[in-house]
Formats: structure tokens, C-alpha cells, sequence
């Protein structure tokens, strides 16, 4: 269990000294798993807000398959990119495969689903009241999407918090698509598998101890910038 | 929706202050964790990358998965471990020819009580009987690695079946992982010897019981482990980069970084992980020139 303290150790003396292999890996980790959660909140937001406001054929088999994906297991997500993105598959011509972008296209797959579902569960909880009382105003379909949007922002934000937690831990996705390449691809999840397949406990600990703060400092940032409505809620 | 705006501002800002690696040349060596675990790759590539202004990126996993990540062209160059996997990776086309880089050799270990009593045995097929009679705890790593080829060819050479026996565990990991697990259940376990010594003191309940204290003294020449390069067939693989892949077996095989090779862990281990060139035939004994 000492591994532990001197663990914690280590990771402030990492953090501290600016060791550039760590801050280098931490830049890619955020890097990557912000663009994932970027490009699902681009495509997530719309897709939950449809999915809660309109009615149409095949709406609860859609709504089924993106409850399914909210518990995608990264390993499956990885193996299928990276058969995609193989020179030997139908996208190898993008040469994607092993660089940071097969890690952001898997880790976006990844995050889509919890970020669509989670704002259509947030928007569905809205007043059901508001809509109608919208469209007696005048609101155009596409005001009263932004407006319910708003409306729902806490639980909307919350799904946003739940993607990149989710994508910036995983490891099966990034092991497999980014190759855990030293300088290039390698970032906190897979440097910690490699650090305990080397039986360097003290330095796993230390990164992990790092990946833990990250996800709390994004979580608290979401906190804060959910601000007054949360406060209320609480 | 402001609020919303600002977290997305942040969450690119974020993603946008990573630095952008410049764009040079890269080579893709997919190879066995053994080559990469022990450093010797981090010690010998920084002069390959200088020379020729290049990057070589190393996706470093099981010589099964190496040889199938080439195989979808997806790998420059592979090295690796499996004499038998490497030949038929070259006759089916996927390969051009294989070269001799290196050598060491495999040991068997377990726990320093012994319970099946292997220690002394001359063969590791003898060693690996008397695990089976003895039904002692035996990890296997299970993952098609050059470790675990080697594992089954020993335990054809015993005549033993072990899969499907409670003391046999198959563990589809790799072989820090795997020589963790065995120390912490007490198991046997066969391993290469430079990742052994490069993790002996997280190891403290394992001891080297057949293969000696030097590759010297190992006296079953099946034991030998030797590793080849093979650049991956451009004509087959159409976006593998032939001519830097050429470059590189050039350099891993001149006398200067061979040289290197033979020198690499002597200071930390007191002995040399890695051997260099081609490894003697197995009928010379012992098995170090």
C-alpha cells in the first residue's frame, strides 16, 4: 500500500518540475478527449434535442440503440475503428490509424450516445407545459428547441460532464486505434497500463492520481458554470 | 445556451493548446513489448531519428499481434520473435526477406520454494513434466505472443496437454503482467530473460530455476529467443514505406548499432539483455558463441 503515498508523491514532483514527458502526455490526453467531446456535443445536442421533441417512425428503436451505446464498451468501439482506419479497411486511405485522430473519432463514438441520451432525458424533464405555452408566442420550432435547450441546460451540461469523464478514462479505444505510441499516441490511461505491465507502481499511481484530478477540475468546472440553476436545484 | 457556448469555448481552447507535432517522415516498427519494456528501443532509435530526420513510432504489443497489425498493412516493419509465424508471414507475401537482429534466451521461472522440484532440470521440457505430474500452478501468457509460441512448442516437446487443467492459466497478458500474476499466486512461468531482469525487484518472490544465471550457462538450446526484422512487402501493403523501412534494417543490422545492442543493460544488469546478429545453431553448446 506505500505504493500509494509514494505515488502521490511522485505525481506532485511530476506535476511540480514540468516534467515534459508527463505534461506532454496530459496535453494529448485533454487534447484528445476534448475534441471527442466536442465534436459529440456538435452532433449529440441536436440529435438528443430531436429525438425528445419529435415524434416520427422508428423514434424508440433510435431511442433504444442510443441507451445501448451510452454503455458502449471502449474495446468494441476501438476494434471497429481500428478496422475502419486499417490500411487494409474502407477509410485506410485517411491513414488515420496509430495518430491522435482514430483516438478522437473513437473516443467521439464513445461520447456521442451519453451526450445525446443525457440531454434528451434533460430536455423530456423540461415543464411539458412550455411547449405549447412557447408556440401560443410565436416561437418558431427552432426557438423552441434553443429555449427547452436552455431550459434543460443543468441536465444537458451534466451529460456534457458524463462524455468527457467517460472518454477521457477509458483506455480500450486509445490502446487499440493510437497503439500507446511513446511521444505521439500515448496518453494518461494507456502510459498507466503500460506503467503496470511493467510493474512500475509508484508511476501508475502517480498518473492516475493525475487523471483523477483532471476529471475533478472538468467537473467542477461544469459545476460552477451550471452555477445558479444548480444551486437552486440543491 | 451563453453558458453552454462558454464550456465549448473552453473545452477547444483545451483541445487546441496541445502542440502540434512537426511533420516529418515516420516509420512504423510494430514489435514485441520485450524489445520495448526493456528499453533498448528508447536507447538505440533517437540516433536512427537524427540520422535520417525521421520518426519511428512503436507500437509495441504481442509478436501475434504485431505480425497481424502488418498483415492489414498497417505496420512499416515488424520485429519480432516467432521463427515459425515470421516465415509463414513472409510465404504468404505480407513480408520481403527476414533478417538475424539479435538473440537471447527464455528461462523458466518460479517460485524460489519449487515446489514441483524443477530446479537443475538440463531441458525445459523435463522442467515443464514435472510441473504437469506435479500439478503445480503454470501462467501461460496465452496471447500468441513469440513467449507463448514457444511455451507450446515446450509442452509438445513434453508430450503434455495442459490447457483445460485447473493448474494451467492462461492469462492473454503480457509479459510484465504475466510475470506480476506469477509472482503473486507462485506459479511457473516461462519468460525471456531481459524483461525478467529488467523487473527483478518487483519480482522478489521469483527465482530463474532452468536457463542459468547467464545466457552462458543455459544449457537447453531450444531456449534460444532470436529476433528478425522483416519490412513489410510495398507491393502487397501499397502505403508502407518501403525505402525507409529498407533504411532502417540497414542500420539495426550495421556493426555500430549492433554494437550497441551488445553493450545495452550490462551497466544496470551485469549482463547484456540482447545479443547481437544471428543466433548460433542450436546443435552448439553452450549457447553463446
Amino acid at each position: 500500500m506505500e505504493e500509494i503515498g509514494r505515488g502521490f508523491v511522485k505525481a506532485l514532483g511530476l506535476l511540480i518540475s514540468g516534467d515534459p514527458q508527463t505534461w506532454q502526455i496530459i496535453r494529448l490526453s485533454l487534447e484528445v478527449s476534448g475534441f471527442a467531446v466536442f465534436f459529440g456535443t456538435i452532433l449529440g445536442l441536436p440529435l438528443g434535442a430531436w429525438l425528445a421533441l419529435r415524434r416520427f417512425r422508428g423514434r424508440r428503436l433510435l431511442i433504444a440503440l442510443i441507451y445501448t451505446g451510452m454503455g458502449l464498451p471502449p474495446v468494441v468501439v476501438g476494434l471497429v475503428v481500428y478496422l475502419l482506419l486499417s490500411r487494409s479497411g474502407p477509410l485506410g486511405v485517411l491513414n488515420w490509424l496509430f495518430t491522435p485522430p482514430a483516438m478522437i473519432l473513437a473516443q467521439t463514438i464513445i461520447a456521442l450516445p451519453l451526450i445525446a441520451g443525457l440531454t434528451m432525458a434533460a430536455i423530456l424533464g423540461v415543464d411539458q407545459e412550455l411547449r405549447p405555452q412557447l408556440r401560443s408566442l410565436g416561437a418558431t420550432e427552432r426557438q423552441i428547441a434553443w429555449t427547452l435547450l436552455y431550459e434543460a441546460r443543468v441536465g444537458v451540461l451534466a451529460g456534457i460532464a458524463a462524455g468527457f469523464g467517460s472518454v477521457i478514462s477509458e483506455v480500450g479505444a486509445v490502446m487499440l486505434v493510437g497503439g500507446n505510441i511513446e511521444g505521439s499516441t500515448r496518453v494518461l490511461t494507456t502510459a498507466i497500463v503500460l506503467q503496470t505491465r511493467t510493474g512500475e507502481f509508484e508511476l501508475a499511481i502517480a498518473l492516475s492520481l493525475v487523471l483523477l484530478l483532471i476529471s475533478f477540475l472538468a467537473n467542477a468546472a461544469v459545476i460552477q458554470l451550471q452555477g445558479r440553476s444548480l444551486r437552486a436545484l440543491l | 445556451m451563453r453558458r453552454l457556448l462558454i464550456l465549448l469555448a473552453v473545452l477547444i481552447l483545451a483541445a487546441g493548446c496541445g502542440g502540434r507535432q512537426p511533420d516529418v517522415p515516420r516509420l512504423r516498427l510494430a514489435t514485441t513489448t520485450s524489445t520495448q519494456d526493456s528499453g533498448l528501443l528508447d536507447a538505440l532509435l533517437p540516433s536512427f531519428e537524427e540520422r535520417y530526420g525521421v520518426k519511428v513510432d512503436v507500437v509495441a504489443v504481442g509478436t501475434g499481434q504485431a505480425l497481424a497489425i502488418a498483415r492489414r498493412g498497417d505496420a512499416d516493419l515488424v520485429l519480432v520473435h516467432a521463427r515459425d509465424l515470421e516465415d509463414q508471414f513472409i510465404s504468404e507475401g505480407h513480408g520481403l526477406e527476414r533478417h538475424d537482429v539479435m538473440f537471447n534466451d527464455f528461462v523458466l521461472v518460479g517460485p524460489t520454494t519449487d515446489p514441483a522440484g524443477i530446479r537443475g532440470s538440463k531441458t525445459a521440457a523435463a522442467a515443464f513434466k514435472k510441473i504437469a505430474e506435479a500439478g503445480a500452478l503454470f501462467t501461460s501468457r496465452g496471447d500468441h505472443s513469440g513467449t507463448h509460441t514457444k511455451e507450446q512448442a515446450i509442452w509438445r516437446n513434453a508430450a503434455v496437454q495442459p490447457e483445460g487443467n485447473a493448474w494451467y492459466r492462461s492469462l492473454g497478458q503480457g509479459m510484465g503482467e504475466t510475470l506480476l500474476v506469477t509472482s503473486e499466486i507462485g506459479a511457473y512461468t516461462l519468460t525471456d530473460r531481459g524483461t525478467f531482469l529488467s523487473m527483478r525487484e518487483k519480482l522478489p518472490a521469483l527465482a530463474i530455476l532452468v536457463g542459468g544465471d547467464t545466457i552462458a550457462q543455459n544449457t537447453d538450446p531450444t531456449l534460444l529467443n532470436p529476433y528478425g526484422i522483416i519490412p513489410v512487402n510495398p507491393n502487397r501493403h501499397p502505403g508502407v514505406n518501403g525505402h525507409l523501412a529498407t533504411q532502417f534494417v540497414t542500420w539495426i543490422t550495421s556493426p555500430e548499432i549492433q554494437q550497441q545492442i551488445a553493450v545495452f543493460g550490462q551497466e544496470r544488469f551485469g549482463q547484456s539483455l540482447f545479443h547481437p546478429g544471428a543466433a548460433p545453431s542450436p546443435q552448439s553448446d553452450p549457447i553463446v558463441r
